[in-house]
């Protein structure tokens, strides 16, 4: 591009100030390329869903919540795995809540600055790389055979606690960090206790964060079959009534659909498999609405 | 500190000449360091009782940590370090045994920017006493220190509204109302009306006088007519900046009744400072 | 009001606060049980693991081409090559990659550099929710949607009913929010000045994702990649449901194949004695698994450290 008299210049330099021709089209081209990647994505979850209620929502009715499992497809219901996922639900909270809170406050609060500190911090972010398989492992060589739990809601509970602990633990760390330092200077000056300052203002201000992490840690959790196959879950037809007696064998509804799909009936394979899918979606959906509403509710007002 | 025989005329004699009579802090040799840095070098003053000290000097100086070094709030900094020795009646802060919550118990702050909880104003005020096992009579207890820091007719209707509601000057009150309730010896004032308006300032420069007669109060300000407002005595801190080692620290110009400070100061440095001539 | 003159020191510790110490002491556990769970996984693998290698060679464990670990060695058919296992998870996992760092990438890119405010507040909470997937659900979708579409498209003699294409497809899927989410944190990292330089002299925007943003942020871009690749290794439901149970060596997306993990899921399911080889052999597996995802995460941990090095 010459520029040979300043006069022509300005005035090719005008008339340039469109974009070239091709190089629109790059740009175009290249704007709808990843645009296309991104919906690609979304579009996937979409067809899924789709095709997963156009199979399963026909099936779906009472009566497949209160049955429980049978050779007929007609009449397989859920309530079996259903009540074992609620029981292990129960267990997991139980346990991962207080000790994931624990762990995120003594390492956001009170742990010295040191390599001991440092290697925690290393070895929970390894422990989040893990397959969630491995920590079936972990489960069946210690509670169920060595500690002699057996496959039990124990021990499947125990797998699925120690595979989001440490999920819960950086939900709850991130929330405690948001806390200003101001407040725990401001509670320190007045003669409380590092324990009592956090104990008393720091953690009711980073509640709403540690429970919306929690239950989204729990979410997480009732979807996962492979530690819980690993573990000890039988497939329904085993499975006692009520679940809650911790030493017994147990059904969840992650591992039920995945027997439903190994099944060679159609029937079961895909209406009512699909129909248990439907299910599962819906509780992770209502769990993930709560968590949703607890944080909108108790945003930050500090 | 002083032997007790002397008269009551020699008191008043050396009192009128500026000396102090009943120091309630004595800081011998004072150095803090984060790290390797040196923050606050060697500074040795008494701070008497029942009296308001101010701490003035340029921005960066070291007041703020001088300041947080009487009631360990140092310790918060894990680099900090202080050698040399600060007493508080007679005892040493920074001695064997002694356990930094006590200290904070009898020394109390005010921050900056005020910091209330986001909790009810009567949360505020009875957090203090609860901490220390306090738990009758917190009523009365809300209600005095809420007088005392001039703030009672404000919100003597609204003690379950959130402290968060009130105004920056106000806030700060609450604040002061809320160290009250744990009945310290001493007020510590980091530079508390910096964040306010000049209302809302003036009205704290009131408190502090009235909180005079039950406390001591120690305040750290940039405002130079603020402490000559408001204090019996001043300390005035600047930056001593060692070109040679590359070291710069805080030190202790001159410290002496406020009216002295101000009008007959014997260093030239705070004689520039008052002046304007620097910070 | 003067304090404590009944006392020696009014300063030292006054009320006793033992409660105090139990609880930090409780805190402490809580957050030291992450290191006994390391141990006890290391452990429970080395222990299991090693009783199998006590009773085959390593060399054979290595180097054969074939897994049947079933009965008792030295019996006909008894192999127990892990390369079938290993070749079957590299090649879902490949699959998967395949798919998911262009989407992947894409996505970042669009939604770091092209993206208005309100389209991203709507992308993002949607990706979040793919993310949210239970596994079994997507190896439904791959088993009663991807094989029979991949069977109309490729036909049925080359797509098998379990094969390892439909479930690296979604696997790579599955993976796409990871990628998508740590390379969008990779890009917005990189300093607003350096694009604005680019700007400024004149550049596209696609030339300044291209030649400014994505080399600044490439390491991290590499460290998101290597942890979905770590993700797409573990993954167990998908490739259990679609992409078969039977260990073969080979690079054929069309063919049936078995993951380290789907063999795990299988011979859990089956009643094996404790203290049998096939017991055993689960963690032998296990084990291979675990080192594979430990050395990739701890890859991609450098990767990141070095990356934030630069941009501090």
């Amino acid at each position: 591009m010459g520029l040979s008299t300043p006069a022509a210049a300005s005035h090719r330099a005008l008339a340039d100030l469109r974009r070239p021709r091709g190089r629109r089209a790059t740009e175009a081209a290249a704007h709808a390329v990843l645009l296309v990647a991104t919906l690609a994505g979304i579009g996937f979850l979409a067809v899924l869903l789709a095709d997963i209620l156009r199979d399963g929502v026909p099936r779906l009715d009472l009566d497949f919540l209160i049955s429980y499992s049978s050779r007929h497809p007609e009449q397989f219901g859920v309530l079996s795995s259903l009540t074992g996922t609620l029981s292990l639900m129960v267990l997991v909270a139980l346990f991962s809540f207080p000790v994931g809170v624990g762990a995120a406050l003594y390492l956001q609060e009170f742990a010295p600055d040191n390599r001991f500190t440092r290697l925690l911090q290393v070895n929970i972010a390894n422990l989040a790389g893990v397959p969630s398989v491995v920590y079936g492992l972990l489960a069946a060589g210690v509670f169920v055979y060595f500690l002699g739990f057996g496959r039990s809601l124990f021990s499947g509970a125990m797998a699925l606690s120690l595979l989001i602990l440490p999920v819960i633990i950086v939900a709850s760390r991130e929330a405690l960090r948001a806390v200003p330092t101001s407040i725990r200077e401001a509670g320190l000056a007045l003669g409380a206790t590092p324990w009592q300052v956090t104990y008393r203002q720091v953690l009711p201000m980073a509640m709403p964060g540690v429970m919306t992490g929690t239950i989204l840690a729990l979410s997480r959790a009732i979807g996962e079959a492979a530690p819980v196959l690993v573990a000890g879950a039988v497939f329904s037809r085993r499975a006692t009534n009520e679940p809650w007696k911790m030493g017994e064998a147990f059904a969840a509804m992650p591992v039920q659909i995945f027997d439903l799909v190994k099944r060679p009936q159609h029937a079961f394979q895909i209406e009512v498999a699909a129909a248990g899918i439907v299910v599962l979606l819906g509780a992770l959906l209502l769990m993930n609405a709560v968590a949703i509403v607890l944080r909108n509710r108790y945003s930050r007002r500090w | 500190m002083h032997p007790t025989t002397e008269s009551p005329q020699m008191i008043d004699d050396r009192e009128a000449a500026g000396d102090i009579t009943d120091a309630i802090f004595a800081l011998e040799d004072v150095t803090i360091r984060y790290g390797s840095a040196v923050a606050v070098r060697e500074v040795s003053l008494e701070i008497p009782r029942h009296e308001i000290t101010a701490i003035i000097g340029p921005s960066g100086c070291g007041k703020s940590t001088l300041l947080r070094s009487l009631n360990r709030m140092n310790d918060l900094v894990p680099s900090a370090r202080v050698d040399g020795r600060v007493r508080y009646d007679g005892h040493d802060l920074y001695g064997e045994g002694v356990d930094p919550v006590e200290v904070r118990r009898r020394i109390g702050m005010v921050f900056q920017k005020p910091n209330p909880f986001p909790k009810s104003i009567y949360d505020n005020i009875t957090f203090g006493p609860r901490v220390q096992g306090i738990r009758t009579g917190l009523d009365d207890l809300v209600e005095g220190s809420l007088r005392a820091a001039a703030l009672w007719d404000d919100v003597k209707d609204k003690l379950q509204q959130s402290a968060l509601a009130l105004s920056g000057g106000q806030q700060q009150r609450l604040c002061i109302a809320r160290c009250i309730a744990v009945s310290p010896d001493v007020i510590l004032m980091d530079e508390p009306c910096s964040a306010l308006d000049p209302i809302a300032t003036l009205k704290i420069e009131n408190l502090m006088r009235d909180l005079r007669e039950r406390y001591t109060i120690v305040v750290v300000t940039h405002n130079m007519q603020q402490a000559a407002r408001v204090s019996d005595r001043t300390a005035f801190v600047t930056l001593d900046v060692d070109e040679e080692h590359g070291r710069r620290a805080g030190v202790l110009v001159e410290y002496d009744t406020t009216a002295r400070v101000f009008t007959q100061a014997s260093d030239a440095r705070t004689e520039g400072y008052i002046t304007g001539r620097f910070g | 009001m003067s304090r404590g003159t009944a006392r020696a020191n009014p300063l030292a510790r006054s009320s006793g606060r033992p409660g105090e110490k139990v609880v930090l002491g409780l805190l402490f556990a809580c957050g030291a049980l992450s290191i006994v769970t390391t141990v006890a996984i290391v452990a429970v693998l080395l222990v299991e693991g090693s009783a199998f290698f006590g009773s085959i060679s390593l060399v054979e464990f290595v180097t054969d081409t074939r897994w049947q670990p079933f009965g008792e060695p030295g019996s006909a058919g008894f192999r127990v090559g892990i390369a079938p296992l290993v070749a079957g998870t590299l090649l879902v996992t490949g699959i998967g990659l395949v798919v998911a760092v262009p989407l992947g990438l894409g996505t970042a890119m669009y939604l770091s550099e092209y993206a208005r405010p309100r389209a991203r507040a709507i992308l993002k909470p949607i990706l979040e929710v793919l993310a949210g997937v239970p596994t079994v659900v997507l190896g439904f979708f791959a088993l009663t949607f991807v094989t029979p579409l991949l069977q109309d498209i490729f036909g049925a003699r080359t797509i098998d009913i379990y094969n390892a294409g439909s479930a690296g497809i979604v696997v790579g899927l599955m993976i796409v929010p990871t990628i998508a989410s740590l390379s969008e944190d990779a890009m917005s990292a990189v300093p607003r000045e350096l694009r604005e330089a680019a700007y400024g002299v004149g550049a596209t925007t696609r030339q300044v994702v291209a030649r400014v943003v994505f080399p600044a942020a490439l390491s991290g871009i590499v460290a998101a990649v290597i942890l979905g690749m770590g993700r797409a290794i573990g993954e167990t439901m998908i490739v259990s449901i679609a992409a078969g149970n039977l260990p073969t060596l080979t690079v054929m997306p069309g063919a049936q194949v078995q993951t380290m993990t789907a063999y795990i899921v299988q011979a859990v399911g089956g009643e094996s004695a404790r203290g049998s080889l096939t017991y055993q052999s689960i963690f032998a597996v296990g084990l291979v698994l675990f080192a594979m995802t430990l050395a990739l995460n701890v890859v991609a941990q450098r990767v990141v450290r070095r990356f934030t090095q630069e941009y501090g």
